[in-house]
């Protein structure tokens, strides 16, 4: 099982190690260290590497390396799936996952990771049941800890540990009863230079915000479930109940949590918001080319587009741009060679474009790539794959809560090749 | 404030400041100093002469000190073996605490703790934890358990700990039946047979039942753990499966892909046939989707598994090939593994949108995907027939790019290209030679290399083109140095007047003035040839090729099997059996695919052994290695040496040794043919030339090496000899005698005589003819009787003979016909040796080319046989069998059935295949044979009873 962690930031500098068997020493991430200045980008070290006794598996999240080490044969997506839930639960207690704020709570973040696994066997990893063994951090707390003397650990045991709802945890008690769903649809897609869609898929999350006093169990019903090609839930959906009426029946965590992920891929079925007229092109001798970029609103369903941003990364040898937008405003980095296009708001009637020339370094060649157009959007109201939540009821619990549902659809790696 | 303070330091030295602090008299001061203590423990500095103090403030009732003071103590432990102890009092005496939380976190931490004297006082606490009404303390302690094990496996075995641990698989709660299966399996790990895990359909049940109810990562124990198991049918199979696809649709990624195991494992022993197991194909194809969709280095692993599964099952996710297209912000090695995948899936169906895709990607920025991509188009093309074309002009356009690295990508696999149809598109060759120049790289400048050579006829300036590479011959690498040599003697054979002086000073610099044993014994070797016989020369390097397969670089199927059941572990991930790179795991047990069993159906009928494991050869993929294996199989010489090396016996001597060098490099050069050429199966006319001959070609210092190799053809066991028979009665020779056997001896065969006088007057004058025969085999010399026979005395004489006669096909095929002359009269009689005599030492094929050719040899050359009364088992058959090589190339064990493939090598180059099969304690085996020339099948078989009966 799981040897060792160890925190290492995008510079390759070790700022925390823990080890829940015997102490790896800190040597062994040489071999990561190594593969690291092999990669071209941080996020292209290879996930699992091997070395003459250990395993090393690795996550990239936040700017930080998550760095395990295992000995013997361990599933690899266990180990990954682990390191995710270490950043999560960090994220979870501090408010964001970063070199400092892990500095600065060295101490909780350590018995945290000793409450998160024994012996590499993971023992807690619920977030609702790690908060009750040791207190987030909150400035009232601190502050009536210093005075009273008492500690962030709990000294009973949790009671969702052992309950076959692990998740949730009992005595659970607030004055206002609500529960907001947000249905999240991320479009991802690869057009052609013609526009065409090569690739489109929809990546869909329920997320869940439930503050409801008690065991509530709650039932939430779609108009249209058969549209979903797969699904993946929260352990605390009923799997039967969706199998036999396609309904989500569930006891909920409290507070926030992901119910459920979907993916819709029959390609008929994406519709694509926006379309990119583009040409990057490149004079015969070498010495410059042209650029333009036209975006407009194309499968909206009558909502507006915003956060239109459009990102190129334009070839190395480009000397400098000169560029003009009829809306919004573009930026670009002459080191990384990436151009960022922010429009805002997408308006039918006057469509915002982007045009100008490009001057290449002095005796470089035309340029053999096609740089690709990262596309990045949001739609509010909206679900584009068309699912619509039906009602959701209670059971279980005598208040009336107060339910929400809000849709958003938004770019996932939606790409425009040229 | 933030825990920043703790690493401030004041002047006196941190050190000492702490212990001052941790021996206060107020609480809070102290848990600030251990906070203190941890942090510095943290980020690696050794605080560990601070142990006395810490440990010290162990005694406490604030849970949280008592927590911090433990993880000091788990770190420290170690290093301060006799303080620890210390400790002991309080471990036990917290075992013994009301709260369960108390009683957990002591043994927890005991457990961790791994000093010996410690362990000993854990034993007792540990097993009332074992037994404790509270299940999260029975969890902890199923966990400790294993911890104990790792540091005193002896103590874990006497206290009985392990069948405590079995027990609490059936416990209630799901939580410490998933942490038992964890333990358990840890512990397994280093015991491979100690069947920790005794599986049987009570204990799966209970598995079962608490799979729904554990956390994701019990479920992964619990999946991991089922895997393992072999259902007793396909309806116990089919339960299991339906109660572990609810898995498929968890959040975890690990809970999923363990579930895919079970699954794709389980559903080998479904019938084809059942509506349940199609229902069970659609169901996988979505989660190993959505699983693309997860965060990169999930995605890594799952696609080094969809690798595999595409391979097994290449139906779950035909019609998903657009999952797989790459998108510009992966991460390098999502791209890549992405890419293999859209060519394992690329059809006649898809082929268009997948070369589209492939072209894409050809122009990205990063050399390593482009290069891959492009490589990519080739695999295509040898894929997919009816795409070739496209390929090819696909592959021109990039050409055309002139990108360097592009260029030289293309042009090696444009010899893939060639080598998979021959005559269809040289028409290219033009254009690749214009790029000859910016060729850098070892294997595209070999594969061009092999291109101009091999269709040297067709270039104008061949010549010219492959002298321009002999300029700087010692700078290239051994690569381009052996093709050059081949290419250079191609073309010599093909155009031998005007490239006499390049093929001697390639000769040359190969044989004297490289050190490459390599380079220069196949120097030697061409030298040779093409100095004794221009016409063998020709046959053996012009040999028509074998065509490259399209699955050049699939996993070979008992190692795909074994992977599969190790699917979302890190063999998966490297795609290597877990006994290959596993630290510690000593003799991992190899997992196989269950057999399917119907309920009804018998073991024994021939479907179940195709059905068994996909691995049959039938189902198997025909597989010829391609990538980086040109030469090998241009020159097998590196492929099939001598099977054993040891001295050669006494009577070969230096002349034996001559031939039989020729003949083995002979035999296991036209060896490179075997499958794909025509010639070589069909008939027995195309013996190939082993020329005594050779014997006078001049022996260089480089010689004697190989002459070391040739002599050094030994065999293991004896060959099978039948034991003399009178072939000859005196009665019917007026006097004359003659018994004998036939037998081979260090790779020559011999005809053994007796000959015995039984006449009154002496005889003299023997001589010895063979008719035409279907072998080929004919004296290799004058019959050795120096003395005159007198009457009544007998005389042994061994005829060693060739196989280069003149051919005949008899009836029964291995009739021999032989005349006897002496200074009475001419004799004739006729006498049937064992085929097995043909039989050669180089017959021992690769195990893919075998598959491959196992497939291709129609199956209506199949015959079966029955050997009776055989109480051999079946490594005992094996090598016996090998003795008389005939060679047992792989074996596969299902349901206690050995299956042993083998291959034989007629002595003319006709390849024998065979399957035999031995059940335990069944004296009767079961033979089929496989030959492009059935015929020989009859002979072979009665060879096998033979061999096996003696």
């Amino acid at each position: 099982m799981i040897n060792s962690l160890f925190l290492i930031n995008a510079s390759g500098d070790i700022f925390l190690e823990k080890h829940w068997k015997s102490v790896v020493s800190r040597s062994v991430c040489d071999y990561f260290l190594e593969a690291k200045e092999k990669a071209l980008e941080p996020e292209d070290v290879p996930p699992v590497i091997h070395t003459p006794h250990h395993y090393l598996i690795s996550i990239y999240r936040d700017k930080l390396f998550f760095l395990s080490v295992i000995q013997t044969e361990v599933p690899p997506l266990f180990v990954i799936e682990f390191l995710h839930r270490v950043a999560e639960m960090i994220q979870d207690y501090f408010g964001e996952c970063s070199e400092t704020v892990v500095k600065d709570n060295m101490v909780m973040v350590y018995e945290l990771l000793e409450e998160m696994l024994d012996n590499g066997f993971p023992l807690a990893t619920e977030s609702n049941v790690l908060k009750e063994m040791i207190r987030p951090p909150t400035i009232l707390r601190s502050v009536v800890n210093t005075l009273t003397g008492t500690s962030n650990v709990g000294d009973t045991l949790p009671t969702g540990q052992l309950s076959t709802i692990p998740w949730r945890r009992a005595g659970v008690k607030y004055t206002n009863n609500e529960a907001y769903f947000d249905v999240v649809e991320e479009i991802d897609a690869i057009l052609d230079q013609s526009g065409t869609t090569v690739f489109a898929e929809i990546q869909g999350v329920v997320e869940a915000c439930v503050k409801l006093s008690g065991m509530p169990d709650l039932t939430l019903s779609f108009m249209n479930p058969r549209l979903l090609d797969d699904v993946s839930f929260h352990p605390c959906v009923r799997y039967k109940r969706w199998e036999s009426e396609r309904v989500l029946s569930f006891i909920p965590p409290d507070g926030n949590f992901t119910l459920m992920t979907y993916h819709v891929n029959a390609q008929n079925l994406v519709a694509i918001p926006v379309y990119v007229k583009q040409s990057i092109s490149f004079f015969e001798s070498g010495s410059g080319g042209r650029l333009d970029v036209t975006v407009g609103p194309k499968q909206t369903m009558g909502k507006t587009v915003e956060g239109v941003v459009v990102t190129v990364h334009l070839p190395k040898t480009i000397l400098s741009i000169n560029l003009t937008a009829t809306q919004g405003s573009y930026t670009y980095d002459n080191g990384t060679k990436l151009l960022v296009w922010d429009i805002g708001k997408l308006n039918p009637q006057k469509l915002p474009n982007l045009r100008g020339s490009l001057s290449l370094q002095a005796g470089a060649p035309k340029p053999e790539e096609n740089p690709s157009l990262n596309i990045d959007l949001k739609i509010q109201q909206l679900a584009i794959s068309g699912l619509k939540v039906n009602r959701l009821d209670m059971f279980g619990e005598k208040y009336k809560p107060f339910k929400g549902v809000k849709y958003i659809t938004k770019a996932g790696k939606f790409q425009v090749r040229t | 404030m933030t825990d920043s303070k703790y690493f401030t330091t004041t002047k006196k030295g941190e050190i000492f400041e702490l212990k001052a602090e941790l021996n206060s008299d107020k609480k809070e001061k102290k848990k600030e100093a251990v906070k203190k203590v941890i942090a510095s423990m943290t980020v690696g500095k050794d605080v560990s002469a601070l142990f006395p103090d810490v440990v010290n403030c162990m005694q406490t009732d604030n849970l949280e000190l008592k927590k911090l003071v433990y993880l000091y103590l788990m770190n420290y432990a170690k290093s301060q073996p006799d303080m620890a102890i210390m400790a002991v009092n309080t471990f036990v005496k917290d075992c013994e605490d009301a709260n369960p939380l108390i009683r957990a976190l002591a043994v927890r931490t005991m457990g961790c703790i791994r000093v010996d004297k410690i362990t000993e006082y854990l034993c007792e606490p540990l097993r009332k934890c074992l037994k404790d009404e509270d299940p999260y303390v029975r969890k902890t302690a199923a966990v400790c358990v294993a911890k104990l094990h790792d540091i005193n496996a002896q103590l874990v075995e006497d206290q009985g700990f392990l069948d405590t641990l079995k027990d609490l698989i059936s416990d209630s709660n799901p939580m410490v039946v998933a942490n038992a299966v964890a333990a358990l399996s840890e512990i397994a790990e280093s015991h491979p047979n100690s069947n920790l895990l005794d599986l049987n359909p009570q204990s799966i049940n209970k598995l079962l039942t608490a799979l729904n109810e554990c956390t994701e990562w019990g479920q992964i124990f619990i999946l991991d753990c089922l895997a393992n198991y072999t259902p007793r049918d396909d309806r116990e199979s089919q339960s299991i499966c339906e109660r572990v696809t609810p898995r498929l649709s968890h959040a975890n990624s690990a809970v999923v892909l363990s579930a895919v195991k079970v699954l794709m494992k389980f559903m080998e022993m479904l019938p084809k046939d059942l509506d349940y197991y199609g229902t069970l194909l659609k169901k996988l194809a979505p989660p190993l989707v959505t699983l693309l969709s997860a965060e990169p280095e999930l995605q890594y692993v799952a696609l080094r598994n969809i690798n595999l599964i595409v391979q097994k099952r290449p139906e779950i996710l035909k019609h998903e090939m657009k999952v797989f297209f790459v998108k510009y912000n992966d991460p390098i090695y999502v791209k890549l593994e992405k890419l293999d995948i859209m060519i394992r899936l690329a059809s006649q169906a898809n082929i268009a949108q997948v070369l589209a895709e492939l072209k894409e990607y050809a122009t990205e920025v990063d050399v390593d995907f482009v290069r891959k991509a492009v490589r990519a188009i080739g695999r295509c093309a040898i894929k997919v027939e009816q795409s070739a074309e496209r390929c090819v002009s696909t592959l021109l356009d990039l050409i055309q790019t002139k990108v360097n690295y592009v260029v030289q990508e293309a042009i090696v696999v444009i010899k893939d290209i060639f080598r998979k149809y021959p005559n269809k598109y040289e028409s290219v060759i033009a254009t690749l030679c214009e790029n000859l120049d910016s060729l850098d790289e070892p294997e595209a400048r070999a594969a061009m290399i092999w291109i101009v050579g091999e269709y040297a006829e067709r270039i104008d300036n061949a010549d010219e083109l492959l002298e321009s590479f002999l300029e700087g011959f010692h700078d290239e690498s051994t690569q381009v140095q052996l093709q050059l040599l081949t290419a250079i003697v191609k073309l010599f054979l093909k155009k031998p007047t005007e490239t006499q002086e390049l093929v001697q000073q390639v000769l040359s610099l190969a044989t004297q003035d490289s050190d490459n044993p390599d380079l220069r014994d196949r120097g030697y070797i061409y030298w040779r040839l093409l100095s004794t016989d221009p016409v063998a020369a020709k046959e053996v390097v012009l040999a028509e090729k074998p065509l490259i397969s399209e699955e050049t670089d699939l996993i070979e199927p008992t190692l795909l099997e074994e992977l599969i059941c190790h699917i979302g572990t890190l063999a998966s991930v490297y795609h290597k059996p877990p006994s290959a790179f596993v630290e510690g795991s000593r003799g991992v047990m190899h997992k196989r695919l269950p057999a399917r069993t119907g309920s009804g159906e018998s073991t024994e009928s021939p479907d179940v052994g195709t059905a068994a494991g996909g691995s049959a050869p039938e189902a198997a993929p025909s597989i010829i290695p391609s990538q980086g294996d040109l030469l090998g199989d241009l020159l097998n010489l590196d492929m099939a040496p001598p099977t054993t090396s040891g001295p050669p016996p006494p009577t070969t001597g230096m002349q034996m040794g001559g031939m039989d060098l020729l003949g083995g490099g002979l035999d296991s050069l036209l060896g490179g043919d075997l499958g794909g050429s025509p010639a070589m199966g069909a008939g027995f006319g195309a013996a190939p030339a082993v020329m005594p001959a050779s014997l006078n070609a001049p022996v260089g210092g480089g010689l004697g090496d190989l002459f070391d190799l040739g002599g050094g053809v030994g065999m293991p066991m004896g060959a099978y000899i039948p034991p003399k028979i009178v072939w000859l009665p005196a009665m019917k020779a007026k006097g004359l005698e003659i018994s004998g056997t036939f037998a081979r001896r260090a790779g020559v065969i011999q005809m053994e005589l007796i000959l015995t006088n039984k006449a009154m007057s002496i005889m003299t004058d023997f001589a010895i003819q063979f008719n035409r025969n279907s072998f080929g085999l004919a004296p290799a010399g004058p019959l050795q009787v120096l003395t005159p026979l007198g009457p009544n005395q007998t005389i042994e004489v061994s005829l060693p003979l060739s196989t280069v006669g003149p051919v005949m096909k008899m009836d029964p095929l291995n009739n021999l016909q032989v005349a006897v002359k002496n200074n009475i009269d001419v004799f004739y009689f006729s006498c049937q040796y064992p085929i097995s005599m043909l039989f050669v030492e180089d017959g021992k094929m690769e195990r893919q080319v075998f598959l491959a050719t196992w497939k291709d040899i129609p199956n209506d050359n199949e015959s079966q046989f029955q050997i009776k009364d055989c109480h051999l088992n079946s490594d005992a058959a094996s090598s016996k069998l090998q003795g008389s090589n005939i060679f047992t190339i792989a074996k596969r064990t299902v349901e206690g059935q050995d299956m042993l493939y083998m291959s034989i090598k007629l002595s003319n180059g006709i390849w024998v295949l065979a399957e035999l099969r031995v059940q335990a304690g069944n004296p009767n085996y079961t033979i089929s044979l496989k030959c492009r020339a059935p015929e020989v099948s009859q002979c072979v078989f009665q060879c096998y009873e033979a061999v096996l009966k003696n």
